[in-house]
Formats: structure tokens, sequence, C-alpha cells
């Protein structure tokens, strides 16, 4: 495994050789974890423990375990009840059923009242693959970033999911993290620092920034691989943290190569892209263009078939990123 | 406190309650009404709290799940001493720790927010879940509109209290009968209740909920009981003790004018 030794992260970046693990993993290593050190951690699930693999700590701490049934409204409020007695909950489901179903479960009893309450949603994005649109999760970014006092985190990789996890069990108050269920290429190392709410750059560059968070930050990288060969310099931001946005390194960003692309396994609209277009038409207005589903529903198929089917790919990126870098010189 | 103390804390906290939605000009006074004695038992028999130190660990808990009354735990938690009588007038005003659903991080002894109905009960079976982890002594107590029950979320909670024999919990259901639209049987049934709450594996007690020696037997009988959550289905009257609020639902969710209120005050005295 070849290292950049300035960002700890994996380089030699070839999709056939890289080390491949879901994010979920990595979040039920950090559980057993947190299960050792932090006696005030439970965890709860919506009979999905086998899936979201919460069921690996229900198997090391069955006392601090609970299985709520297919009610996942009820989940999310007893879990915040169970933060007013003093606990560290820890709720699990996929995406849909979480952001979606519990919505105002979230908003009213948990963010209102700044609840203690983690909440995990497995299987976002395309990448769920076979099971269909109604499994993935396309929208919770979306549905969690436009709530008063939450968090949205989503790891890059397995790795950074299990260091995103820790993180989270320190904050006071709601998180959600987003997570997969297909491997996704490990681009992190132990070593890579993981700072909440800073945005981690990857690769540095001074003719377009590519901001993305999830599954394609390694696209990301692979597509900057690919310009590079174009002479296209381009700089790599993983924005892990999705909110609170690191407004700072996106107003750099911005300032330094006056074009950016946004990269999310999510809806467009009032996603992460989105979350980044705000900071920048407020702060320093340049062109962007944005790689995301656009306004459709996903289907079943394979996780990478999907993701091509729906211009996710690292040559979907190297497309906008000629695009937003076209559209400067036109408005200069 | 006696039975006649109490039931002059339930005389109090009527007459705050249409002082509040009066000064206010909007609020919800019939549903308010209707607990008047379940709160005020709770808050001056009951509970175990310490007003001046509503953080205390060893104190039970209440979650208001239908949030609208507000104003009827407002006027217990003043009467009880959380806080200065003097904020009740400010209810609904900008800027007032007195919103018009409760919130936990605004008022002293206020646990929970809430005002989107049906989830208040699955909070008090969260919070009874973890203080039964620990063993601690804190009961968890829960008041819910008989309307509110239409929420599938209540059966979800009730569902889970069961299952998880959760005895350190009570629900209390303010059972007067009318929502906004009318009868609650008439706009989407929820009878027989005493048996559905039974076939959720609770306790259930059923008593006139205007009568203070019916609920201080009836939280004593629940404190005691070992295997299940305990519902108690109180007989009330929406707008009691105001005769022309008495019974009709278009109180649910509008103040007194002036005349309506010197007329509620004067038959409060």
């Amino acid at each position: 495994m070849k290292q950049n030794n300035k960002y700890h992260l994996v380089t030699d970046l070839n999709f056939k050789t890289i080390e491949q693990k879901p994010t979920r993993f990595g979040y039920a290593e950090a559980l057993l974890e947190l299960g050792r050190v932090n006696p005030d951690v439970v965890v709860l699930d919506a009979d999905l423990a086998k899936s979201t693999l919460s069921g690996k700590f229900q198997e090391k701490y069955p006392q601090r375990f609970f299985d709520i049934g297919i009610a996942e409204q009820n989940m999310l409020v007893m879990a915040g009840g169970l933060s007013l007695a003093g606990k560290i909950p820890f709720v699990n489901t996929y995406g849909v059923f979480l952001a979606g179903r519990a919505w105002d479960q979230i908003r009213t009893s948990i963010c209102y009242g700044d609840l203690n309450v983690k909440i995990i949603g497995a299987h976002g994005g395309l990448s769920v693959g076979p099971d269909g649109a109604t499994h993935q999760a396309l929208e919770e970014i979306a549905l969690m970033r436009v709530l008063p006092n939450m968090r949205v985190i989503v790891p890059c990789d397995s790795n950074q999911a299990y260091k995103a996890t820790l993180e989270a069990a320190k904050i006071k108050g709601p998180v959600y993290i987003r997570l997969g269920r297909e491997p996704v290429p490990v681009i992190t190392t132990d070593k890579t620092p993981f700072h909440y709410g800073k945005a981690q750059t990857c690769r540095q560059g001074k003719d377009v920034t590519i901001f993305a968070c999830g599954l394609m930050v390694y696209l990301s990288l692979v597509a900057a691989e690919k310009l590079q060969k174009k002479g296209i310099s381009t700089r790599v931001i993983n924005l892990h943290t999705v909110k609170p946005i690191d407004k700072k390194a996106v107003i750099k960003a911005a300032k330094e190569t006056r074009c950016i692309v946004t990269a999310e396994e999510h809806q467009l609209m009032a996603g992460f892209g989105s979350a980044v277009a705000e900071v920048v038409s407020q702060n320093c207005p340049v062109p962007m263009e944005m790689v995301g589903v656009r306004d459709t529903f996903g289907e079943s198929g394979q996780p990478w078939e999907l993701l091509k089917k729906y211009h996710l790919m690292d040559g979907d990126i190297v497309k906008a990123a000629e695009k937003t870098i076209r559209r400067r010189r036109r408005e200069r | 406190m006696n039975t006649e103390n109490i039931k002059n804390q339930a005389r109090q906290i009527r007459r705050d309650i249409i002082e509040m939605t009066y000064c206010a000009g909007s609020g919800h006074p019939g549903g308010s009404l209707s607990s008047a004695e379940i709160m005020a038992v709770l808050y001056f028999h009951t509970l175990q709290h310490q007003p001046k130190d509503p953080g205390w660990e060893g104190r039970d808990r209440f979650y208001l799940s239908k949030g609208h009354a507000c104003p009827v735990l407002y006027a217990a938690l003043a009467e009880a001493g959380y806080f200065d009588r003097s904020l009740l007038k400010a209810f609904r005003h900008l800027g007032s720790q007195l919103q018009g659903h409760p919130h936990r991080l605004k008022t002293p002894g206020v646990e929970a927010s809430s005002g989107s109905l049906g989830q208040g009960l699955s909070l008090a079976a969260g919070t009874a879940l973890g203080l039964k982890m620990d063993q601690k002594p804190g009961r968890v107590f829960c008041l819910l509109g008989d309307g509110e029950l239409q929420e599938g979320q209540v059966w979800e909670a009730a569902m889970a209290a069961g299952h998880f024999k959760l005895n350190n919990l009570c629900a209390i259901v303010d059972h007067n009968n009318l929502q906004i639209d009318g009868p609650v049987e008439k706009v989407m049934g929820i009878e027989p209740l005493a048996d559905k709450w039974r076939a959720f594996r609770w306790q259930v007690i059923e008593v006139d909920g205007h009568n203070i020696q019916h609920l201080i037997r009836a939280f004593d009988f629940a404190r005691g009981i070992k295997d299940k959550p305990t519902v108690i289905l109180a007989r009330t009257v929406k707008g009691r003790g105001v005769s022309f609020m008495e019974n009709r639902a278009e109180w649910h969710g509008r103040a007194p004018n002036k005349e309506e209120y010197e007329k509620a005050m004067a038959e409060l005295k």
C-alpha cells in the first residue's frame, strides 16, 4: 500500500488492486470500541441488526442493545428518551427509514430539544444496488442538514467511518452519519487525521477544486489523476462534515482555483453540492458544476452499473471539471 | 398535601389557564382545563421532584405528550415553584420562556419538547428503559390526549413499553372525548380503549379524572405494579370548570375574550 505522506492517503488508486470495504464495517468496529470504553453508549435497531452491523454490538453487549422491531418512529423517539436518562444512543436502520420516515420525530423530539442521539443511516446512495429505489437513500443529506442543531457526517471509507463514529460520541447533540452498503475503496489509513467540521484536503491543485463526500471522494481522486494527464491541476477536498460545513475551506478554494465541482451520491437538489453552493454564491461566486442524481429515483442493478447509468463516475467528474473551467475562461 | 389543598391547587391552575390564554389571545384552554386535577395530583402529591433543582438526578419525570395543553403544565410548574408566576402572563409572547408548545430548553421543569402529537409516549418509554437499566428509582409519567391516540406511533410505543415490561412508566389518558373536529368517536373511533391497552400488555386503571382521591389511589396502585406499564384512563370533561367551555369542541384552541375571561374567572372563584 503506497501512501502519500503529506495527507496520509493511499496513492495507488487502481480499482482492481485497492482494498475495498463497506463503510458500515468501520462503523461496527467503532461501536465495539465505544461499547468497551463508554458504558453510557446504547444501541437501537429496527430489525436490521445483521444488515446495519449493529448486531456486532448486540453480540458483545446484549444488555445495552435494544431491537425495537419494525417501528422506526418509535425507535428514534425512544432513543431521545434514553438520552434524557443519560445514555448515548446510536440508532440504526436504512437511511430512507430514518431521515425519511421518522423526519418529524427527528425534528420535533430530537433536534428541537437538542437531544444527544446519534442517527446512523445505513445503505445511503445508489450503491445499495439491487434492492432498488425504495431502499436507495438519495435525500438524507438534504433532509438532515436543514434541521437546526443537527450535524451531518458522510465518511469516505471504512477507516473514516470508524473515526467519525468515535467523534460523534463526543459531540453533545444530534448527529447523522451516512453509511453505505457496498465495499468501497479505502483511501484513508489509520494515520489519516479526521477533524470533525474541518475539510480534508486530499490533493492540491490550482485549476479547479472538486468537493466530494462519501464514495465520491475516491472517484474524484481518480478524476483528478485523469485531469492531470490533460494538464489540469485539480484540488480534491473531502467535506466529510457536510454540516457544519467548513466555510473557510470552501471560500479559500473558490478564491484560489476560481471554479468548483461538487460530487455526491445524492439528489442534487438541496443536497451536498447545494450546501457548497450556498457558501460559494454568498461569499465568492465562481462557476460551479454539480455531479449527483438529477431529480430522479434509482432502480435495481449492480452498484457500479447504477453509478455509471446515473452519471456519477470519475469520467462524469472529469467532464464537469472541464466544463466549469471553460465557463470560468468565458467569464474572464 | 391533603385532598382539599390539591383541589385548591387545581382551581388555581384553572384560573392560571384562563389568565394565560386570555393574555396570549390564543392557546388551548379546553384540554388544559380537563387535566387540571391530573396535573395537580401529579405535581402536589405523586411526583418525586425538587422544583428548586429541576435536574435533580433522583426525580420522577413528567412528559406532556399533548403539548398544546401546556398552559396546564406551565400553571402547575409555576404553582410548584419552578419559576415565578409573573412569567405566565408572557405565555406565547415574543421572547417568552413559555412557548406556545413546551420546549425543554426554554422553561425550567419542562422535560421534553412536544407539540407534534403521538411522540411523547416513545420518549417516556425510552427514559423509563434507561432508568430501569441503571436501577434508578425515578418513575416516568406521560400525559396523552384521547384524540392523540389516533397517531400510530402511540401504539408502537405502547407495544415496546409492554414488551420491555416498563413498570416504571405510567401513562395517563385525558379522556375528554372531544377533538378539534368534534367527538373523538365520530371523527375516528378509539374504543374499546381499555381493551386496546390490555392487548398491548398494559395494566389499565379507569378513574374519574376530576376526582382527586381516585387519581391518588390510581397513581399509588401503579407504583406497586411489578411486571408491566400502567395506563390511567381518566374520564374527564373538556373545558371543565368553566360552564360555557364544558364539553364544547370549539374551546379546544381558542382564547376567551374580555367578557368571557371575566365570566370564567368569576366561576373559578
